[in-house]
């Protein structure tokens, strides 16, 4: 039994509940925990703008994330393998990698809502770049720490290319591989609210619904929402943690 | 005909100013098909990067390895290579690397799978084709690496102090059982190894090594009749002649 992982979170959630009671804590800069799921249930059943319930702005968000995580694996994995594979390559790409990386996904909505409006494309575009950089950068590294015995096994049974790709770069980098994506759709999510912040302007996203909330004084709809989007993250980080200990069930 | 060493050196750096590393001088020596040649010599001699350049791995920086009195074509010719680390693929199972090289081979998936289940069977790994490697104890790690090599019918086996790294009754329990498969798979078969015993048990031909830069400093016929008894006169006999070659070549650097 692993209760004790339950301990803290649980006092904590009763002695806020407890200074919120005694009125230490101001209800409007904090709501208590069960003004919270209060404010929960008014998402769920009455939404945010009213008519706007939650599972549609969750489900929003999470399209905008799965569809530009999809194109940063799409072209990441197969970049990274390529530059994994080739000494030459890698010299080659990465000094333009080094100076676009640090640019933080956020810095580039200005420019994504002149090339892509508001709305969805610019959203998944900034998800694309969050996500991106650690797919190729993990998948290169994935590549480039294969011991060589591997490769010289493969040789001394003849392997042609197909067969050293097949049997040995793609399988010896695919635990590095999930790695870059559960890293990548993690920051791609952490992006995406803020992306919906400034890039989305009306109808559906979880940046948006908190944005509303903020506008009309929801303090309690706000820390909703932020709990919303933290619970979705662990569920994004379990499914593709399930998947990999299903894929790289040697380790 | 077999396979026979001319004239192999190898030098590793000495580009960019800096001292180059004498690995290997002059290494002649020759296998007939179908017999096994031990190579003995002090730990760091260069036994590896020998077999490493015989398995195409490596090349020489003179001399030419020839196999049927040619040049070995390294794309077509099988020299089957046994690692040290076993290097099964860990994501492979048992089944999978045995497979692996009649796959590369282009076999017929049913033909594969019934000459991997044969050697899955006659190699005692019988209820671990599904296991990856790194559930296996390390005796039959080094049993399915030697499978996947025998699979694919390979001209010359090199094996690398394949038993280095098993208590001692794994490593007689598996030097009697290569014996028994080299009765019934007469491949040429070269072993390094620094045991003087296993040398002594398992070879026909000995290859004695000095010390880096590796040269040959002499050669033994292992004569005593098979199947051997480790403790016999004749055996012993042997062994006492390589250990003393060994010595030798120690004192001889002393001075």
């Amino acid at each position: 039994m692993k209760w004790d992982r339950y301990i803290l979170p649980l006092a904590l959630i009763l002695v806020w509940e407890g200074l919120s009671l005694i009125r230490v804590i101001p209800s409007h800069l904090l709501p208590s925990p069960i003004n919270i799921l209060l404010g929960l249930r008014d998402l769920m059943v009455i939404g945010m703008p009213p008519g706007y319930l939650l599972p549609y702005h969750a489900l929003h968000s999470l399209y905008r994330v799965a569809l530009g995580f999809a194109f940063a694996a799409l072209l990441g994995i197969p970049l990274g393998l390529l530059m994994g594979g080739s000494p030459r390559l890698r010299r080659i790409v990465n000094p333009v990698i080094e100076v676009i990386r640090p640019i933080p996904p956020l810095a580039w909505i200005p420019i994504a809502i002149l090339w892509f409006g508001i709305g969805m494309k610019s959203a998944a575009f900034i998800i694309f770049l969050g996500a991106f950089f650690p797919i190729l950068l993990n998948t290169v590294s994935g590549v480039v720490s294969i011991n060589p015995i591997y490769f010289e096994a493969a040789r001394t049974l003849n392997a042609k290319p197909k067969h050293i790709f097949f049997k040995v770069l793609l399988p010896g980098a695919t635990p590095s591989i999930f790695v870059g994506m559960r890293i990548g759709v993690g920051i791609g999510w952490m992006t995406l609210v803020a992306a919906e912040f400034t890039g989305v302007k009306s109808g559906y996203g979880l940046g948006y619904m908190i944005m509303t909330a903020r506008d009309i004084q929801r303090p309690d709809e706000i820390l909703a929402g932020m709990l919303i989007i933290g619970l979705i993250g662990v569920l994004i980080n379990g499914v593709l943690r399930a998947y990999e200990s299903r894929v790289v069930r040697w380790q | 005909m077999g396979l026979e060493l001319i004239g192999l050196s190898k030098v590793f750096g000495g580009k960019n100013g800096d001292e180059p590393l004498h690995v290997l001088e002059d290494i002649h020596g020759r296998v007939e098909e179908g017999r096994f040649l031990s190579i003995i010599g002090p730990s760091g001699c260069g036994k590896t990067t020998l077999l490493r350049i015989i398995a195409g791995l490596e090349r020489p920086s003179s001399g030419q390895v020839l196999i049927d009195g040619r040049e070995i074509a390294y794309e077509s010719d099988r020299i089957g290579l046994v690692f040290q680390e076993y290097a099964l693929f860990p994501w492979l199972t048992t089944l999978q690397n045995i497979e692996l090289g009649l796959e590369i081979m282009g076999a017929p998936k049913k033909e594969r799978l019934a000459a991997a289940m044969d050697y899955i069977y006659r190699f005692g790994l019988s209820g671990f084709e599904d296991r990856y490697p790194r559930e296996l104890s390390g005796g039959m790690r080094q049993r399915v690496a030697i499978a996947r090599t025998l699979i694919t019918d390979p001209k010359v086996v090199l094996m690398d102090e394949p038993f280095g790294s098993l208590d001692s009754q794994t490593r007689n329990d598996l030097q009697a059982f290569l014996l028994k498969l080299w009765d019934t798979q007469r491949v040429t078969i070269i072993f390094v190894t620094h045991n003087v015993d296993e040398a002594v048990f398992l070879s026909d031909d000995i290859l004695v090594l000095s010390s880096r830069p590796a040269r040959i400093i002499d050669r033994f016929q292992v004569d005593c009749p098979r199947p051997r008894d480790r403790t016999s006169a004749a055996c012993n006999m042997i062994r006492k002649r390589v250990l003393e070659a060994l010595e030798a070549q120690k004192k001889s650097m002393l001075v």
